[in-house]
């Protein structure tokens, strides 16, 4: 049989395409992506799925589509999910070291970071993630590796990221559906910030943000690790939708119109510039404002980025954020959009490009790919650091504390 | 040099002076008709209380008690007030009596304040008079409901007087340092109401360039004092058109020009000196009349040798009652008056423009009566008060048609956030318009 551990597949059921990318992993190297597969998604909206039986349609055919290509049986996936239900937050673990000699063995470690991960979650909700942040030895902080310490009292800062079971469950069961294994359900923001974001950035502390056409994910880095997750479901459909309502043209006029013509920024608007748009035989049908557009497209955005300066800023962590912030996904290819996002949270804003893999670059490097290419190096990681095989159940009830690299 | 302007020119007229009448009532109102600076001489002044601790000096004063209270005052009670009040009703008319106009100075929220003053207004039009009130609504702070009585007693009061000029204390807050003291501020509350005293005075006792008379500040405060404001600045130098204006449109009490937006009537009243040129006069009408479209704006010019280099502009403002009844009111002051040609009256836009009604009337106070009729309403067979009142509880409701679709997402979970559906447009959320 063919060996698939070598082999690590991502799966992203968005909003606007369903995507599925093939990395190879070779020992300590950083992975590659060998095949990628995308198709317009029908059956999504604002990050969840609605109709799931488009979706597994859609999903067949990526994947039949990147076999085909790379010649790979995919049998098991990462999946990445998001949906305004996902949320995150900070908690601390603690727990006494028992053993005679108050050696911290590795047992330790992993009853603290599930005492930490012990919490009141809203009902029906599940730990998607339980990321470590830092340990305490008796309660000395900033400990990295408390493994072979002597201490009596070990605690443990984690972020838990946690969504709605059932709501996580509808994607599972459709790619379940098809025979494929969910190895683990990723959060697609905490994807793509592991496939954008360098370790230099995340040291001195950034803010990614993940601008998908359903869902806008986002995430802090701070001294290496993540600090903050959130969703805010208002995505590029949202700005496709105002203006399809307030130049009242179709959505699919407003779609294209929103790539031809849209501006992130109202400065930037020439006097009173009028667009024809054609009908299918090419004569004009009607006249578009470019000024309006721009202002119903300006006015969501500032809207997006100002409710997440607005929650990162409540956590105290705008300050933090050293390395800037920077942006991606498919909103980040509107024109304007870091401008904008400069006078908003008044930092040093990119477009973020992807890193951390090897592949033919042109064939990735699209800020829409982030989460897929994320995914694969989140698989790469998990299956570096855990030796052992995924079991069957270990889908979605999964600590993640093995995830990030110190 | 203001005063003894003042005197010379009362002098040269002596005929022409009104009999004016000013009266404090209630302990606020004393100490305002105390504070009253001497170019008031010639009003006669008088005091209505209710409590005999305030000494008034050698003015009479009428102290309106009954053997219960021993002269301790009511207690801040309006309706006590107004009984005592009424009681006297013959006194208060014989103390208006021989005014030609009388001036009312209180401040509204407690007993006497509340409950006397609508009844001397009413003793003193019966008695013939131009009644013109001048009050101060309580602080915040003071609690609601001295700020209820406040509201209410207004509201009788703009019903019983020609005119009424309210301002409300908590707009002199701005105006204070945050280390004024509990005295100070009521005393600058005090002083700003009695600038606007001294400006009805003024319109009574003397003539202008571009003469406005009482009957115009009447004209403009009757019934619009709901939410209105004065203001007085000055300027001096080369440039005292610009900083004039920029002074008006900055005024705390103005709301920072905010005012002139929804204004109904503006009065202006401008004092200068014999430098006073006529660019400057057209400039400040002109940029005064363009924040207020539409508005009736009455114009007054004075010329005083005092005010050489000087200018002194009084703003009047009078806008449509706005939601909140908090008031603010006021009246013209002319800071500085003598004599000089005599013109008539000018109007900049003399129709009247259609003023908007206030479109909420407050609920009128219910009576003991009133009160247990509704009371008995809800009172079953068995005499208990029934637990299901009739009529369904007030509900905020939406209107069944979806004015705004939600286009691609209206079938979808929305998208709530701190209250708001971000589903919606932004620029439809936040009212911008697209033309």
């Amino acid at each position: 049989m063919f060996d698939s551990s070598s082999i690590v597949v991502g799966l992203e059921i968005g909003t606007s395409k369903v995507c599925v990318i093939v990395g190879e992993v070779n020992g300590e190297s950083a992975p590659s992506i060998i095949g990628v597969a995308r198709l317009k998604s029908r059956g999504v909206r604002k990050g969840e799925i609605i109709d799931p039986r488009a979706v597994e349609e859609d999903v067949r055919t990526v994947i039949s589509d990147v076999e085909n290509q790379t010649k790979v049986e995919i049998n098991s996936v990462y999946l990445g999910v998001s949906g305004s239900h996902i949320r995150g937050f900070n908690n601390r673990g603690m727990h006494p070291v028992v053993s005679a000699d108050r050696e911290i063995s590795h047992e330790d470690v992993a009853d603290v970071v599930k005492n930490a991960k012990a919490i009141n979650l809203p009902q029906e909700h599940t730990v998607l993630h339980a990321i470590r942040q830092d340990f305490f030895v008796d309660g000395q902080n900033g400990v990295k590796r408390p493994v072979g310490m002597l201490g009596a009292r070990l605690e443990v800062d984690v972020h838990v990221v946690h969504g709605h079971l059932n709501r996580l469950q509808n994607a599972v069961r459709v790619v379940r559906g098809m025979q494929l294994e969910v190895e683990e359900v990723v959060f697609n923001g905490l994807a793509s910030s592991l496939a954008v974001l360098t370790p230099m950035q995340k040291n001195l502390g950034s803010l990614l943000i993940d601008l998908g056409a359903g869902t806008t994910n986002y995430v802090v880095y701070e001294r290496g690790v993540v600090r903050h997750t959130g969703v805010l479901a208002v995505g590029g459909d949202h700005v496709t939708n105002d203006l399809a309502y307030g130049l009242k043209v179709p959505q699919g006029r407003a779609e294209q119109l929103k790539i031809d013509h849209g501006h992130a920024l109202m400065a930037a608007m020439d006097e009173d510039l009028n667009v024809e748009i054609k009908n299918d035989l090419g004569l004009p049908m009607n006249r578009i404002n470019l000024n309006h557009l721009r202002r119903i497209m300006s006015l969501r955005l500032e809207e997006t980025f100002e409710l997440i300066a607005q929650d990162v800023a409540q956590k105290g962590l705008l300050e933090y954020l050293r390395a800037g912030v920077v942006l991606t996904g498919g909103g980040s290819r509107s024109r304007g959009i870091t401008q904008l996002a400069e006078q908003v949270f008044g930092l040093p804003v990119t477009v973020g490009r992807i890193t951390g893999v090897s592949s033919l670059k042109s064939s990735i490097d699209e800020p829409e790919f982030a989460t897929g290419v994320g995914l694969i190096y989140f698989g790469s990681l998990k299956s570096r650091r855990e030796q052992q095989h995924s079991s069957l159940f270990s889908t979605i009830k999964h600590a993640l504390g093995k995830l990030l690299p110190r | 040099m203001e005063v003894q302007a003042e005197k010379t020119s009362g002098a040269v007229n002596p005929d022409a002076t009104v009999r004016v009448k000013i009266i404090g009532v209630g302990t606020a109102g004393a100490m305002m008709v105390k504070a009253l600076p001497s170019e008031f001489a010639p009003a006669s002044l008088a005091f209505v209380n209710t409590d005999a601790s305030i000494p008034v000096g050698p003015q009479p004063q009428l102290l309106l008690t009954s053997q219960p209270l021993r002269g301790l005052g009511t207690g801040g009670d309006p309706e006590l007030g107004r009984q005592l009040a009424e009681e006297r009703y013959a006194d208060l008319q014989a103390i208006c009596a021989q005014a030609e106009v009388v001036f009312l100075l209180a401040g509204l929220g407690g007993g006497a304040g509340s409950g006397v003053t609508p009844v001397l207004a009413r003793a003193a039009k019966e008695s013939g008079a131009l009644v013109l009130a001048f009050v101060t609504l309580p602080f915040v702070c003071e609690g609601n409901r001295r700020q209820l009585q406040a509201q209410q007693a207004l509201a009788e009061l703009n019903g019983e007087c020609d005119a009424a000029v309210c301002l409300a204390n908590q707009k002199v807050l701005p105006l204070l340092n945050a280390r004024a003291t509990v005295v100070e501020s009521f005393q600058a509350g005090a002083q700003l109401l009695i600038e606007a005293v001294r400006g009805a005075w003024r319109l009574l006792q003397r003539s202008g360039l571009v003469q406005l008379c009482f009957q115009d500040l009447c004209a403009v405060l009757r019934e619009n004092h709901e939410a209105s404001c004065f203001a007085t600045v000055e300027a001096r130098g080369d440039a005292r058109g610009q900083m004039v204006l920029e002074k008006i449109f900055a005024h705390p009490l103005l709301a920072g020009g905010e005012a002139f937006n929804g204004a109904t009537s503006v009065l202006v009243s401008i004092v200068g000196g014999p430098d006073l040129t006529m660019a400057e006069v057209d400039e400040l009408m002109r940029k005064i009349s363009e924040r207020c479209i539409g508005t009736r704006i009455l114009m007054g010019a004075t010329i005083d040798p005092a005010f050489q280099d000087r200018l002194s502009v009084t703003v009047f403002v009078a806008c449509a009652a706005k939601l909140k009844r908090v008031a603010g009111g006021g009246a013209d002051g002319q800071r500085e008056a003598p004599v000089a040609t005599q013109l008539h009256v000018e109007l900049l836009n003399s129709e009247d423009t259609p003023r908007l009604e206030s479109r909420l009337e407050p609920a009128a106070a219910l009576t003991a009566d009133q009160r247990a009729a509704i009371l008995t309403k809800h009172v079953g067979k068995s005499g208990r008060v029934r637990k299901r009142v009739a009529s369904p509880r007030m509900k905020q409701t939406t209107l069944p048609l979806d004015l705004v679709s939600k286009g691609r997402f209206d079938k979808s979970e929305p998208t709530i956030y701190k209250g708001e559906d971000l589903d919606l447009p932004t620029y439809v959320r936040r009212g911008i318009s697209l033309n």
